[in-house]
């Protein structure tokens, strides 16, 4: 059953006017530009892209954190972009999000105690913060600790509890890891998979790394300037990539086997402006694809089904690479 | 000076020291007390400002003469300090010293107060101008500006026009509604730097409203600066309550007040420096114990100061 849908997704940031406010506004930036997906109950979608992607606005604005500029997000049946402030706030108990910097998502005046006990009294639940700081494997005695006694895996703990201690059945993981050792993130990560078993969570799980991505998610989007590019099931993906920026991701996976040899593909140049996207295809300036043409300087190519359940945006996405 | 002043004097400073080494005893059992304690720059700071309090609220205990009397016009004007004039008398000479403690009373008293309205109307106003932006953002900030623009002086000439013959409350509250520009920036642009922040994006998506987004997470974040700004507040009011005395719409004449001790007895600052020396020196006193009271105040609230 289809818990998110979102459909259509568009947020622009005004661009700032020039001269005190009075002159002509400078080209909006298309931080998200046009983004569709669907997360079945209990699944997981990762949302991978490059920094300036926009998958840290997509999340903020399905969770409406921030305000969309258009589009629609279904939960549950509920249009979340149409409620008003008091039935919204009855649906945040159902949606929650996981930050990236462990550092800054705690309020640095509040002990842990303070800030799992807040959403308790919010919403009048009879949770206890003891049985939240268990379920995430952080002992009692860290309730009375402030956040600059913890450690980055210790707050990141804390900042799932915090997001679990409403009884949320959807979680945006915004880059729980990336801020993490490598040691820590596979706690970290066992721990996001253990709570989704337990709780029959559905995540929406944001990285800039395929690889922590193939551990959790069951379906992987690629957003590249603020589009999706590639939609499909994880082994899929990881199988068969179809569009030329997926393949170039995937090259960039580090391999554990030091004999394999494999081809880096290395793009040159970097993610253009989102303020002024190129024309046709967002990827053409950056594209190493052998066919690729002056129709991808020109016709913007929809994200369409390659093979049943993989959906790319490549006019070539057929072609060998 | 007469045994009893000497004596209600001693006492005096027998009591602060108690009052300041019993706060200290029972505050080392708090973590967040023991902080405050840490510089000893804020015990000292402490221990001057409730001697002042006390000072001040046993006026009539320690001032051997009467404030407002002229003792000997022709004989005793502007006499220098002595055993008999602790703090010398003034031009019309009253007794420094009695006039400095007496002054102690509503000079403390509109500094705190007006100080305390200031802040916490600046505080107020930024708080809500940086959290909500857009156009109530542009409103305030606006607002703002003119009120920096205006010069206070005119604003209060004109209040006072209008009361005529201000009372004490009344000159409070004008004052506060006249020094709570500059906080209201301040705090504005701490609210906007920490409303971005992920802590407080994940209050909301909890569910908290506004009102507990602003006042348990994005305020309490923002307390350095609104403190400081508060004990350099009452250094502002202290100031301007004397420029209002020297333009004569302050509090009225004979009842003294530490500004209007400098004000009445400026144009004698040469020959009798004693009569705007000794409530200068109170006024910077005052300044000085409260910026220090203020770090301390600060580090109490933040348990990242830890003792390093």
């Amino acid at each position: 059953m289809t818990l998110v849908d979102v459909r259509d997704l568009v947020k622009h940031y005004a661009g700032e006017r020039r001269w005190f406010g009075l002159g002509r506004p400078q080209a909006p930036v298309r931080a998200v530009d046009g983004v569709s997906f669907t997360i079945a109950s209990g699944r997981t979608l990762g949302l991978v892209g490059e920094s300036g992607s926009g998958k840290t606005t997509v999340g903020r604005t399905m969770l409406r954190l921030q305000e969309p500029t258009s589009g629609k997000m279904l939960f549950d049946g509920n249009d979340v972009f149409a409620l008003d402030v008091t039935r919204l706030r009855a649906l945040r108990r159902r949606m929650q999000i996981v930050f990236q910097d462990p550092y800054s998502s705690l309020n640095p005046r509040m002990t842990v105690d303070d800030t799992l006990r807040e959403p308790l009294e919010i919403h009048g639940l009879n949770g206890t913060v003891t049985a939240l700081l268990d379920e995430v494997g952080l002992d009692a005695a860290f309730a009375k600790r402030y956040p600059h006694e913890l450690s980055g895996g210790q707050r990141q703990r804390v900042g799932i509890a915090r997001a679990l201690s409403v009884e949320p059945q959807f979680i945006v993981c915004d880059e729980p890891v990336s801020a993490l050792d490598v040691s820590v993130q596979a706690q970290v990560l066992n721990l996001l998979a253990d709570l989704q078993a337990k709780r029959r969570l559905t995540y929406l799980f944001i990285a800039h790394d395929l690889a922590v991505v193939r551990h959790i998610a069951d379906d992987v989007a690629v957003m590249y300037l603020g589009k999706l590019v590639e939609r499909a099931p994880a082994g899929e993906i990881y199988a068969q990539p179809r569009h030329p920026y997926t393949r170039a991701l995937l090259s960039a996976v580090p391999e554990p086997n030091p004999h394999t040899t494999k081809r880096r593909i290395v793009l040159p140049g970097d993610i253009p402006s989102p303020a002024h996207p190129p024309p046709g295809c967002p990827f053409h300036p950056r594209c190493p694809h052998p066919k690729k043409s002056q129709r991808c300087r020109t016709e913007p190519p929809p994200l369409r089904p390659i093979t049943p359940g993989h959906d790319a945006a490549c006019h070539f996405a057929e072609e060998p690479m | 000076m007469t045994l009893g002043t000497w004596l209600a004097l001693f006492v005096a400073l027998v009591v602060t020291a108690e009052i300041v080494r019993v706060l200290r005893h029972r505050a080392m059992r708090h973590e967040r007390w023991r902080r405050f304690f840490r510089h000893r720059t804020t015990t000292w700071g402490l221990g001057i400002l409730t001697f002042l309090v006390i000072v001040a609220l046993a006026a009539p205990l320690v001032a051997p003469y009467d404030p407002d009397k002229q003792l000997d016009i022709v004989h005793l004007k502007n006499h220098p300090p002595s055993w008999t004039f602790l703090l010398g008398t003034d031009v019309l000479s009253r007794d420094v010293w009695s006039r400095t403690v007496y002054g102690a009373r509503v000079s403390l008293g509109i500094g705190a107060l007006g100080a305390l309205v200031a802040v916490a109307l600046g505080t107020l106003v930024g708080a809500v101008a940086g959290y909500y932006q857009r156009w109530i953002d542009a409103v305030l900030m606006r607002g703002v500006d003119v009120g920096l623009a205006l010069p206070r002086i005119f604003i209060l000439l004109m209040a006072v026009a209008l009361w005529d013959g201000l009372p004490f409350a009344a000159l409070i509250i004008v004052i506060g509604l006249t020094s709570w520009f500059g906080t209201s920036r301040l705090v504005r642009a701490e609210v906007l730097s920490l409303r971005q922040r992920d802590f407080v994006v994940a209050a909301r998506a909890l569910g908290a409203g506004s009102g507990r987004v602003i006042f348990r997470h994005v305020l309490p974040n923002a307390a350095a600066p609104i403190i400081v700004s508060a004990a350099l507040g009452v250094g502002n009011v202290l100031l301007l309550e004397a420029s209002l005395s020297f333009l004569g719409i302050g509090v009225k004449p004979p009842e003294p007040t530490w500004g209007n001790m400098i004000a009445d007895n400026a144009p004698s600052i040469y020959t009798a420096p004693w009569s705007t020396l000794f409530p200068g020196l109170a006024i910077s006193l005052v300044v000085l114990s409260l910026n220090a009271v203020a770090d301390g105040v600060r580090d109490a609230l933040d348990p990242r100061a830890e003792a390093a």
